[in-house]
């Protein structure tokens, strides 16, 4: 495998507050990389050092095998971007800036853009200022992957968009993958999008990565199991190796790092037993992860 | 194109990510169902990675590996150059596959059953009764009450 994007011990500070912590990522050429996290946890701080727009206080960025600070050129000819923001200029119309980018990607396929405008019905010689949200979004997904960019990275690309735009970016990541062999790097709060689009998963908290993997590797790391005592409990039980445990009385749903059967045995021993289990959803593995983080913070 | 839509008018493949199983996984599960219970048959081509992965929105990669396990449990056959089509050993196959689909099943009706205090008298008692209200053509709305959990 090619890699394609390295980020090594990355650490950055705003003032006195760490936005990233240490963080490492290795993107290999044909998969889609998502990243997760709460608001504030260093996705878009991350995606900012690959664009070169952020230089690393400490750690190393490699995208190409290139320092996109050093040479922003080469690196971002190759990477398609389209940030929450969707900062496009108000006055400008979409023809205008479909020829302004055009002028500065070589590998540009107008054949392409053309096709993207026509299936989302854009109008090429409106204004920004004219456009809603939604085609504000599409505009800029055609600027961001008419050129058949190497490296195509999405920062919170559905945020407020509604159920059909979000659907076209979700074709154009199958599109980039699937045609060209390309990888995706996207962050998203959408967690459902993130288990079905990505191959490979970056939880970050509070600047530093908390989980990173295979998706389905993740998942099958973390199993959410019912368990059932013979008594009613009146407080939270505690189970080793549970990240957060839910319920009252009786059953209790636990969400555990430790194998199954390892659990079933810490069960065992306060006399309860395990009645069903399955992997979690990467959904429930992120909330319990925060709620555990917040805990730790209130009793320290 | 026309072999997905010729796909989808004979299999719906449903991706549920809040299930505990892989994506993968919920679609090798799916055509193997569709392929034991015949609604698949041998010869019957699959869709491409592009355009399946398209419809189901869902990573590529997730595409590949499922037919690479069909694959290598010898559902589906790769055509080099021309795609991915159902193989031609079907009864084998569906003997053992109807028999697993149904183990599964019989498995969460068990737990369901024993965390409902059900013994396994009960349920054998219950699901005669069942069966014989289904021939009778009485079971549509008092299913309800049974699988209502």
């Amino acid at each position: 495998m090619t890699t394609l994007v390295e980020v090594d011990a990355l650490s950055r500070r705003y003032g006195s507050t760490i936005a990233l912590d240490n963080v490492s990522l290795k993107a290999e050429v044909g998969l889609v990389y998502g990243l997760v996290g709460a608001n504030g946890a260093g996705k878009t701080t991350l995606i900012k050092h690959l664009l070169g727009l952020l230089r690393p206080h400490q750690g190393k960025v490699r995208v190409f095998g290139l320092d996109p600070v050093r040479d922003p050129v080469a690196v971002l000819r190759r990477v398609g971007y389209l940030s929450e923001q969707r900062d496009l200029p108000e006055w400008m119309r979409l023809e205008e800036l479909l020829r302004y980018t055009r002028a500065y990607h070589p590998s540009w396929d107008q054949a392409y853009a053309d096709q993207l405008l026509e299936n989302f019905g854009l109008d090429r010689s409106k204004r920004f200022s004219d456009l809603s949200q939604g085609m504000r979004a599409q505009a800029g997904l055609v600027v961001a992957v008419a050129h058949r960019p190497d490296l195509l990275v999405l920062d919170e690309p559905s945020s407020g968009l509604d159920v059909v735009v979000r659907q076209d970016i979700l074709d154009a990541i199958v599109r980039t993958v699937v045609e060209d062999g390309r990888t995706v790097i996207f962050s998203s709060h959408l967690l459902d999008e993130v288990q079905r689009m990505c191959d490979h998963v970056t939880v970050l908290h509070e600047g530093r990565v908390a989980v990173q993997g295979p998706v389905d590797e993740v998942r099958a790391m973390h199993r959410v199991s019912q368990v059932r005592f013979p008594k009613h409990l009146d407080s939270t039980p505690a189970i080793e190796g549970a990240l957060s445990i839910a319920g009252d009385g009786r059953s209790w749903s636990v969400l555990h790092t430790a194998a199954l059967e390892s659990l079933r045995e810490v069960v065992a021993q306060s006399g309860g037993e395990i009645v069903e289990s399955r992997i979690a959803t990467l959904e429930e593995i992120l909330i319990a992860r925060l709620r555990r983080s917040n805990r730790q913070r209130q009793a320290a | 194109m026309g072999t997905l839509e010729q796909f989808a008018s004979m299999v719906e493949i449903k991706i549920d990510p809040a299930d505990g199983v892989p994506i993968y996984r919920q679609i090798v599960n799916q055509i193997r169902y569709s392929v034991a219970s015949g609604l698949l048959e041998p010869g019957d081509e699959l869709p491409t990675i592009r355009a399946f992965a398209l419809r189901l929105k869902v990573t590529p990669n997730t595409i590949v590996k499922a037919y690479e396990e069909l694959e290598s449990a010898g559902i589906v056959q790769k055509r080099h150059g021309s795609g991915t089509f159902v193989s031609g050993e079907r009864t084998r196959l569906a003997d053992w596959e109807r028999r697993r689909i149904i183990e599964q099943r019989i498995d969460a009706l068990l737990t369901e059953a024993h965390q409902l205090d059900f013994s396994v008298e009960e349920l054998f008692r219950l699901i005669r009764r069942r069966q014989a209200l289904m021939s009778d053509g009485r079971t549509q709305n008092k299913a309800s009450d049974v699988s209502g959990s």
